[in-house]
């Protein structure tokens, strides 16, 4: 039961960068990257109650070679920033990246000198979430505006 | 003020009184623990005396404190413990801002090398004859002891390292 018993006969016509775009956007797989207590929601947003898979993003992968969506959640020390680059750049393009809560995005309550205040100091954060931790629907919402802008942007370049 | 002790810190108070007289400072009570001040030279000796005369066989924690005064700075505080009488008592000694440095009591409680070590990271107090005097938090090479009053609350900007965020271009 696939498409063709919808339409019957026949064929859709679209553009190329249109249907990478679409296909792109829903399975955007995240990299977790749990540090604190963000992580707790961070699983509950890919539990079955918020159930993320209704947005392709279920499958959590370990290795970043294998996903496209950063989520930081949690706050980041100088030595764990490192790491955090690190893995960052073995994912492979196209990538984005949430910063998870208030202590991700402004280094929130830990105002202090161990602690990054805001991932934006090393990585090219595309959505931030407020809260403290964020509900797992807040953090739904930062996926679908990174879906959004997934599907504006151009997937296929002419080789000219 | 008149100290209300329990048979254990009324040993320890008569103890010091009559074997450290010269060098014990003060006795006091706060907040229901006692706390007894000693000149620095004596630290070792009279936590010796203390864990094997007075069982005070575990040492919970070493920590620092910055006064922020004139005259001697610093302090280092051994919260000890009996664990015969559950009895807690605090000992404390001072050390001058110009070159702190307390003697330490690893040759008395193992475990102080860590906490030691972590009094020297934040606050830039030396321990003498300690066996391992390093950073135990911050970078060997950070310059600055962050728990001091005078440093910002927010860090140094430059002091830690952030990590390149140009890629490699090969």
């Amino acid at each position: 039961m696939g498409i063709e018993s919808a339409l019957g006969e026949g064929y859709l016509t679209t553009r190329l960068d249109k249907l990478i775009n679409w296909g792109r956007a829903n399975s955007a797989w995240p990299m977790p990257m749990g540090l604190a207590c963000c992580a707790i929601e961070m699983m509950a947003f890919a539990g079955p109650k918020y159930d993320v898979s209704r947005f392709g993003s279920e499958v959590f992968r370990f290795s970043p070679r294998q996903s496209d969506v950063m989520i930081v959640a949690g706050w980041t020390t100088y030595k764990m920033s490192h790491a955090i680059r690190r893995i960052w750049d073995q994912m492979p393009d196209p990538k984005w990246c949430i910063a998870m809560g208030a202590c991700a995005s402004t280094g929130g309550m830990h105002r202090c000198y161990g602690v990054v205040q805001g991932v934006d100091n090393f990585l090219p954060v595309d959505a931030y979430v407020s809260g403290c931790p964020p509900r797992p629907d807040a953090v739904i919402h930062a996926l679908m505006k990174i879906q959004d802008k997934i599907k504006t942007e151009h997937s296929v370049l002419l080789d000219t | 003020m008149s100290l209300e002790l329990n048979e254990t810190l009324q040993s320890v108070v008569d103890g010091l009184t009559e074997l450290f007289s010269d060098t014990l400072i003060e006795v006091y009570q706060s907040s229901g623990d006692t706390f007894v001040r000693v000149e620095a030279d004596s630290i070792v000796e009279i936590c010796k005396y203390l864990k094997e005369k007075q069982h005070f066989i575990f040492l919970c924690d070493v920590f620092g404190i910055d006064r922020y005064t004139t005259n001697e700075r610093f302090e280092v505080v051994y919260n000890l413990m009996n664990l015969r009488t559950q009895t807690r008592l605090f000992v404390k000694v001072r050390a001058p801002e110009e070159n702190p440095s307390v003697q330490s009591v690893t040759s008395v409680w193992k475990s102080a090398g860590w906490n030691e070590r972590e009094v020297y990271d934040m606050f830039g107090v030396k321990f003498e004859n300690h066996p391992d005097l390093r950073r135990i938090f911050m970078p060997e090479d950070f310059e600055y002891f962050p728990l001091r009053k005078e440093f910002p609350l927010l860090g140094i900007p430059g002091s830690l390292e952030l990590p390149n965020t140009t890629p490699d271009t090969e």
